[in-house]
């Protein structure tokens, strides 16, 4: 009878189940959104030469994809985590907890964050002290500090458009947003006399405290819509720009070289956002990317190391790599992260 | 009382207009419903149809033994050193000389800038070609390679002159020697069979992403669901339904099967990452562990109708049958599961495509990923990396390059195929089996 034979075959299934701890090999990668178009490439491009099967790479953010990392060594771990931010104390410690006790950290290259507008809106030369008056919660007029009510970019700085100001930053759970927040907010922040006032009114104890206290204050955007905080991918920031063609939105630069039909970028301090002025330390908004790679797997789970010197290769991670083409801003110091990987040196203590 | 039955009065009017008002919102209600399913067609349709045309160079090839295999010894090993950037070089001098040979001018356009109309992806193409077939090299060969997301982009209305002039990754003179190409019939348009067949491509190569493993993918998952659903549904229900005594306990359990039913899927992933993944150390992103999570999933989904299927077996053939001598078991498998049946599988069908489309459980079990490499032949293949259709889909709307805009409708426009098979094999079996008493 059928429905027996079925249910022969669906507990020959469950046994099977229980018995699978086949050995896995293929790596397993997750973490940040950033990293995970230059995570595909490098992995489909490792998979073609043939001799090790392409790594399965999932997205996720970069927190969590650095949990993940940390929740053990074996092969139900993942190999390596994706972060566009650094690994933080709080997470050395879970992986120590864990047993994941080395821990390699492989810098491949620096992510610009650029302001980019409708293709035929006006165009945009911001300062972070425009974006601060512009979109900031709170700001410094005439030595207090008051809400902000600046309608038009215009009435932050007479040089920009007459346009009303609406702004699509990226969400907290952004590792995009950290960026955002200490080189633009916050830098605006102490450039317009709010981050004293703000250190001056904290009713913190200490002196370190107060600063904190004032940092997370510089961090926050005004609520009345005029920010908009946008929790999905860069995709939905520019679906929000086509609906809305008089709004900044933030953006990758990677994002944006592929969408240079779309979108105008703005001019940081007078400075054209490419991978050349972000190499070069000019264009100010930018920030490392980084691999963290689970040595005690190197070894064990085939072509690890293989895939991580491949990932820094000049071919790949290089000024003339295929994921320079992409829009990552090299490293100048490559040499040195493939002569560590090399050496399969592991990352020091947070300083 | 007086009037003729023939004139209406006040209130036989009143009430006659209020049946027609209140079919008239009837009729408004369709037609807002109708709007909204004709313009999700069309927008899915607008933006997803081209994804099966794509735009293709066909040229010949000659496969260089001086350049693929130094050594002339047709080794394998030594044949897999040869990477897919020697063979991108090969492809983009082939098409420079078969342009050259048919008088095209290329401008200004240098060999790389040639080559660069090329998808990479057909560097790999080629190679696994020449190490599938050793023999080829040193021959000539006519071989049809992808063009790039930005050239077929172009003849798909995407990419026109002046947005080319501001994109860094092509250019207008690039786009004149595509039409260039296009009228000595090197480049054309024509029906993409690697948009099934093909595995998922990187944000680089959007013009060779696929659907091939996310199909499988799914295709296994569905397979593992059948096996297990089915079998512990049916005979959960019949056990429920036919010999479970009525008391608090069965209550208990009827409650709780209605509440799962109701439960947002989400929870069944948290369930499988905690049990299937870090309990019982079943593989990540294995289609058995998803097929498992969406099996918990489908199983009040199939409990549900398959009892009410039962229930609606009347019972005096439960009593001609045990009126002439069948044992409770023969009762029920002679007769009521049979009659039944048709019911059960409309329920099971149904439950199978909600699975289909599910994302949310895939999440926490790793299926949310790039996998490039198809996994092997069932039972094995069931362990290893893959991907599933909604997956695919949620993938390529989160990418950045245009080109998978249109791939995500096209993903869209194959998993609505599948789910319309499926419900209308549903519902063709219902009509067909069905039995009224």
């Amino acid at each position: 009878m059928s429905l027996s034979k079925a249910t022969v075959s669906a507990l020959a299934l469950v046994a099977a189940t229980s018995m699978a701890a086949e050995a896995r090999d293929q790596l397993q990668i997750a973490g940040s959104s950033t990293v995970l178009p230059y995570a595909t490439i490098v992995a489909e491009a490792f998979g073609e030469q043939g001799s090790f099967p392409t790594p399965v790479v999932e997205g996720g953010g970069s927190g969590a994809g650095r949990k993940k990392f940390c929740e053990g060594v074996g092969e139900d771990t993942i190999d390596v985590a994706n972060s566009s931010s650094r690994i933080t104390q709080n997470d050395i410690d879970a992986c120590a907890a864990a047993g994941v006790t080395q821990i390699m950290e492989v810098r491949i290259g620096y992510d610009g964050i650029v302001f980019a507008s409708d293709i035929n809106g006006p165009d945009f030369a911001l300062t972070p002290t425009d974006v601060y008056l512009a979109i900031g919660g709170k700001i410094a007029k005439d030595g207090a500090l008051v809400d902000n009510t600046a309608k038009q970019w215009a009435d932050v700085n007479p040089a920009l458009p007459k346009q009303d100001i609406l702004a699509f930053i990226p969400g907290t759970k952004h590792g995009t947003r950290e960026v955002f927040d200490i080189k633009v907010l916050e830098a605006g922040c102490k450039a317009t006399g709010a981050y004293d006032l703000f250190v001056a009114t904290s009713t913190e104890a200490d002196e370190k405290a107060k600063e904190k206290d004032a940092a997370t204050k510089c961090h926050t955007p005004r609520t009345d819509g005029a920010s908009v905080d946008i929790d999905g991918d860069y995709t939905e920031t520019l679906a929000r720009l086509a609906a809305n063609p008089q709004a900044v939105g933030v953006f990758g630069l990677s994002f944006y070289e592929n969408n240079t039909d779309k979108l105008k970028v703005a001019t940081v301090e007078g400075v054209v956002p490419s991978v050349e002025t972000i190499a070069n330390g000019s264009y100010p908004v930018s920030r490392p990317l980084y691999i963290y790679v689970k040595k005690q797997h190197i070894g064990v789970i085939p072509g690890l190391k293989e895939y991580v010197s491949f990932f820094v290769s000049d071919d790949m991670a290089g000024p003339d790599g295929k994921l320079a083409e992409y829009g990552l801003v090299p490293d100048p110091k490559l040499a040195d992260t493939q002569a560590a990987v090399e050496a399969e040196t592991e990352m020091g203590p947070l300083n | 009382m007086s009037g003729s039955l023939l004139t209406q009065d006040k209130r036989t009017r009143a009430r006659n207009a209020a049946e027609a008002r209140f079919r008239s919102y009837g009729i408004v209600a369709i037609i807002l419903a109708l709007l909204a399913l004709v313009w999700l067609l069309i927008s899915i349709l607008g933006n997803g149809l081209p994804a099966f045309r794509q735009t293709m160079l066909t040229f010949p090839v000659t496969l260089d033994a001086a350049v693929l295999d130094k050594a002339d010894t047709r080794d394998p090993q030594a044949l897999a050193k040869v990477t897919t950037i020697t063979y991108g070089k090969l492809l983009s001098r082939a098409l420079s000389a078969e342009l050259a040979a048919r008088g095209i001018d290329a401008g200004t356009l240098t060999d790389k800038d040639i080559g660069s109309l090329i998808s990479e992806e057909s560097a790999a193409q080629l190679r696994d070609k020449v190490l599938g077939d050793p023999g080829l090299i040193g021959s000539t060969i006519t071989f049809q390679a992808l063009a790039t997301g930005r050239i077929d982009g172009y003849y798909k209305g995407r990419v026109t002159m002046e947005t080319a002039a501001k994109d860094k990754n092509t250019s207008p003179e690039k786009l004149a020697l595509a039409d260039k190409m296009k009228d000595a019939g090197i480049l054309a348009m024509r029906f993409n069979p690697g948009f099934i067949l093909l595995p998922d491509a990187s944000d680089k190569r959007p013009e060779a992403a696929g659907l091939g493993v996310a199909i499988l993918g799914s295709a296994y998952m569905m397979i593992v669901v059948l096996l297990l659903s089915l079998p512990i549904g049916v005979a959960a229900s019949l056990y429920l339904e036919e010999f479970a005594p009525r008391n608090r306990f069965t209550d208990l359990i009827e409650v709780n099967i209605a509440n799962l039913a109701a439960v947002p899927s989400i929870v069944y992933g948290i369930l499988g990452l905690s049990f299937f993944i870090n309990f019982a150390g079943l593989p990540r992103s294995a289609p058995v562990v998803g097929g498992l999570v969406l099996v918990l999933m489908t199983l009040p989904r199939i409990i549900i109708p398959t009892r009410a299927a039962l229930n609606a077996v009347p019972p005096s053939i439960r009593d001609a049958a045990l009126g002439v001598g069948a044992s409770r078991l023969q009762t029920v498998f002679h007769h009521v599961l049979p009659l039944a049946m048709p019911g059960i599988l409309t329920g099971t069908i149904i439950g199978l495509a909600q699975a289909l489309g599910e994302t949310a459980p895939l999440l926490l079990i790793g299926m949310v990923a790039f996998v490039k490499d198809f996994p092997s032949a069932p039972p094995e293949g069931l362990f290893d990396p893959a991907s599933a259709l909604p997956v695919q889909i949620y993938n390529w709307t989160t990418r950045g390059d245009p080109g998978f805009v249109e791939r995500a409708s096209g993903a869209i426009i194959v998993l609505l195929v599948f789910l319309i098979i499926m419900n209308a094999a549903a519902i063709a079996l219902r009509r067909r089996f069905e039995r009224r008493w």
